[in-house]
């Protein structure tokens, strides 16, 4: 118990660890105290707060990054966890568009944010990131063919507007945007098949 | 110049112009203001609802390392005013409800703060404590007036002369729950005190009004208010709750005075939001309505019951809108006060109008039920010439087009009037319409500058955007005012260095600010003409409201409602609003604001309670998994359409405020949906199944 020093007589200390994690891209190495969520060491230690603390408990979605291309929550996800991940926040979907700084300065905006601006999918604006990256990661789960609990029969399912409500009811929105959620979930999907359609019939 | 009577960016279907940085994650809210070695506060709370701290030990706290400074009501600095006691924290050992602020800790890392909190070992003299709201309570007392100060009662004729009279009546009584505001942006503050010279205290803080939170923190902490600075662009959702500060804003101000030079974080966590930042008192309203048989009101009475603090009173006004909705010689609307152990309770969505128009307007449709008269036409039958009480010609007042318009749109000429006559697979259908209204206000106080900067105009006014769409319509406004195209007009906004500006409230942002900036727009063209050079400015400042008339927004609600026959389930698929708000700005936000508005109401009247025990005092569903609102999956299809209106007298645009009424009627369109569904009356929210199921039961059984 001697590394464990919340748990042991006397004056305690917070444990470190040394992790290496590429956020947006970029590698960021940082000495952290191994309570602290991955939420916490983007907003806190590395000052990249794209994504949000609204609950930090797992129940409202504001902090959804992509962690190996899925979608997680970060406020329930240890950072110490996360040596070696690849991290991508709503800030970082536009990644090709980085500046060396890991701002991203120039708004080459991903499908996904350009059809929650069409949409008006937003209004305060503090659960948007994590809708828009939890979007991004339910729609590559529906590309894979993963089911829902709204999925009807065994075939591939159709991207309704149920589908999407359910795919999306991870991440609460307390301006209740949900109607034009779903709308502009559909059109980014939308947007991404005619493009994959485009890029077929140009192979082909 | 006067305002165009055909404008060109108003009415215009412009996206937001902060839509970019809010779908990065790259606008700004308070916790998250870039500022190098900031440390990190964390709150400790009582753990009873009364009585008296006897002893706060620190020993563990401060010997943990990072921990900066813990503060108690022996350490913080006396605070030059205490007359707020929601806002008079660490002044002294009282606990006066559960959850209340008895310590802080300051440390470089919020994992640490944490940790330090809870280390912190606090012992009371506990004393019996009362949190139960009850009607039949003996110690109910009359406020002074009601919020904003209304009067706290009215009455007309001789209510229980007509009822007796009467010959239909309908009397029960309704209630609403305590709810939460909840914006998903917790209530959070950076502080940072230079102590330079005399001191300058700079507050990033997520508040809808950062003028009337450096007037309350300037007054607390004994500042010229020259010497504080509040900071806000962004607002990650307020609805109330951040209209007035709360006690993070003084907690984090005495912090940063502590650590001078160095800035201090805190945010309050979801589980603290539910005793430190505000919610909407339950409401027990007795209502009495008594018609003739063709539906023509002779009584309408509504007397309310609500719970505040017993160390700062806050008097929802619930009784107010059935002063004016519905025309009747006899009327009396009442407020009675339980002052508890319990947290103080403050402004949500539509104060007043949003309980009040719970009991009114499930009773209205009772009263047609028992009239067999369809309950649109009833409310038709009851529209007022002029505002009842002050006997003032409606500015405008198109209920009637709202209702007509909602029932072609929503197709209720087919509706079979029969409860629980209708059926699809295993649900009950149901359909009810309900109507809403809210207040036009303006607030005295506000004023914008203009200012040509190159080729562009700028107008400067420290207005508060929290999702209401104030970056993009403002520039609206401003354009139209000056005659010029939008693309050309940049505004600033959410800052005390620009002019005054009053809190976003009450629905009153844009015909304050708005009306504020067609005046500063008007005084520029007087001094400057079309030409003007670079660095020209002028200032313009709000009027005073035309009180000649009554001024109030219309709107009707319409409801689908399934009841599943054998679990009791509601869902609503379908919700239709038709409003009646005055010229519409931005339709695009607009839309969002009525649809967000009726979607909390629906959560409202399906999900929302937050149950406090009164054994403890204690919320005890204080997070998103127990306090449940309204999820993506909840929701179907929301319409929201609005009339052609235009109100000369409200303000130079013709427009009426929208943030508030979306919310105000829907729940009891949803409960007289469930009641056309299955034949029960669920007065009192949310409406859950077991409050339904009793009924399917013997329905089975029949």
């Amino acid at each position: 118990m001697r590394s464990m020093g919340v748990a042991g007589a006397g004056k305690s200390r917070a444990v470190k660890r040394e992790i290496t994690v590429r956020v947006d891209g970029i590698p960021r190495r940082l000495s952290i105290d191994t309570r602290m969520t991955l939420l916490d060491a983007l907003r806190e230690r590395l000052g990249v707060t794209s994504p949000k603390k609204g609950c930090d408990h797992g129940q409202c979605g504001a902090c959804t990054v992509l962690s190996g291309g899925r979608r997680v929550l970060s406020c329930l996800t240890l950072a110490v966890t996360q040596d070696g991940a690849e991290v991508v926040t709503a800030e970082g979907l536009t990644a090709e568009a980085a500046t060396p700084d890991g701002r991203h300065a120039g708004r080459d905006l991903h499908p996904v944010q350009r059809a929650f601006i069409d949409c008006d999918a937003l209004q305060c604006g503090y659960c948007t990131p994590g809708q828009v990256v939890s979007a991004v990661g339910a729609l590559d789960e529906f590309e894979k063919g993963w089911p829902s609990a709204v999925t009807k029969g065994l075939g591939a399912p159709r991207l309704d507007r149920a589908e999407v409500a359910e795919r999306m009811s991870g991440n609460l929105c307390r301006c209740a945007a949900y109607v034009n959620i779903v709308t502009a979930v559909q059109q980014a999907a939308g947007a991404a098949a005619a493009q994959r359609t485009a890029e077929t019939e140009v192979a082909g | 110049m006067t305002f165009p009577s055909e404008p060109d960016a108003v009415g215009r279907d412009l996206p937001r112009r902060d839509g970019a940085a809010k779908v990065l994650g790259t606008a700004t809210y308070a916790y998250e203001t870039p500022l190098a070695n900031a440390a990190y506060l964390h709150a400790v709370q009582a753990t009873i609802a009364r009585g008296r701290v006897t002893e706060l030990d620190t020993t563990a706290a401060e010997a943990l390392d990072g921990v900066v400074a813990v503060l108690t009501p022996s350490s913080a600095e006396r605070l030059a005013s205490t007359e707020d006691r929601e806002l008079a924290v660490l002044q002294d050992e009282e606990v006066a409800f559960r959850g209340q602020v008895v310590a802080l800790v300051v440390a470089d890392s919020s994992e640490v703060a944490r940790h330090a909190a809870a280390l912190v070992r606090v012992s009371y003299a506990q004393v019996a404590h009362d949190a139960e709201l009850r009607a039949d309570r003996e110690d109910l007392y009359a406020p002074e007036t009601v919020n904003p100060g209304l009067p706290t009662d009215t009455a007309e004729g001789d209510v229980d002369a007509a009822m007796a009279a009467a010959e239909v009546t309908v009397e029960e009584t309704y209630t609403t729950a305590m709810y939460h505001n909840n914006p998903m942006e917790p209530h959070a503050t950076t502080a940072l005190w230079d102590p330079a010279g005399d001191g300058f205290l700079t507050l990033w803080d997520s508040t809808q009004g950062v003028h009337a939170t450096r007037a309350a923190m300037a007054s607390v902490f004994g500042l010229d208010e020259a010497r504080v600075r509040v900071v806000c662009p962004y607002v990650g959702g307020g609805f109330g709750s951040k209209g007035q500060p709360h006690v993070n804003v003084v907690l984090a101000a005495l912090a940063a005075r502590a650590v001078p030079g160095r800035p201090v974080r805190l945010a309050l966590t979801r589980q603290q939001m539910f005793s430190l930042a505000g919610y909407r008192t339950p409401t027990i309203q007795r209502c009495r309505l008594g018609a003739d048989r063709d539906g023509t009101l002779t009584a309408l009475a509504i007397d309310v019951v609500e719970q505040t603090s017993r160390i700062k009173e806050f008097a929802e006004q619930t009784g107010v809108p059935a002063r004016m909705m519905y025309a009747s010689p006899n009327r009396r609307t009442t407020h009675r006060l339980a002052a508890l152990d319990v947290p103080v309770p403050s402004w949500m969505r539509a104060p007043g109008e949003c309980p009040g128009m719970f009991g009114p307007e499930v009773a209205m449709d009772e009263l047609a039920e028992c009239l067999g008269i369809d309950p649109i036409e009833l409310r038709i039958r009851n529209e007022p010439r002029v505002e009842p009480g002050s006997g003032k010609p409606f500015s405008t007042r198109n209920l009637v087009g709202c209702l007509r318009e909602g029932a072609v749109r929503f197709g209720w000429s087919e509706r079979d009037p029969r409860p629980g006559a209708r059926r699809r697979g295993d649900w009950l259908v149901g359909t009810g319409v309900a109507t809403s209204t809210y207040p036009v206000a303006r607030m005295p106080k506000s004023t914008a500058t203009i200012r040509r900067e190159g080729d562009r105009y700028v107008a400067e006014i420290g207005a508060a955007d929290l999702g209401t769409g104030t970056w993009t319509t403002l520039p609206q406004i401003a354009a139209d005012a000056l005659g010029v195209p939008v693309d050309s007009v940049d505004v600033r906004i959410g800052d005390t260095d620009y002019p005054m500006a009053s809190v976003a409230g009450g629905s009153s942002g844009m015909t304050t600010w708005g009306s504020a900036v067609v005046e500063a727009a008007r005084a520029f063209r007087t001094k400057y003409g079309t030409a003007p050079l670079d660095g020209d400015e002028a200032s313009g400042t709000v009027g005073p409201p035309d009180d000649r008339y009554a001024m109030h927004a219309f709107g009707a609600q319409f409801a689908e409602a399934h009841v599943h026959r054998d679990t009791g389930e509601v869902r609503v698929p379908r919700l239709l609003g038709v409003f009646a708000t005055g010229r519409i700005i931005n339709p695009r936000t607009a839309r969002s604001q009525f649809i967000g508005g009726m979607t909390m109401g629906l959560s409202m009247a399906l999900h929302e309670k937050s149950v406090l025990d009164p054994r403890t005092g204690h919320v005890v569903n204080h997070d998103f998994a127990e306090y449940h609102i309204t999820a993506n999956a909840d929701v179907d299809e929301i319409e929201a359409h609005w009339l052609p209106e235009h109100d000369p007298h409200a303000n130079a645009m013709g427009s009426k405020g929208i943030g508030e009424i979306g919310i105000v009627g829907t729940a009891a369109a949803v409960s007289n949906a469930v009641w056309h569904a299955c034949g029960v009356r669920v007065r009192d929210l949310p409406i859950t199944l077991d409050k339904v199921l009793h009924a399917l039961e013997a329905q089975s059984e029949r």
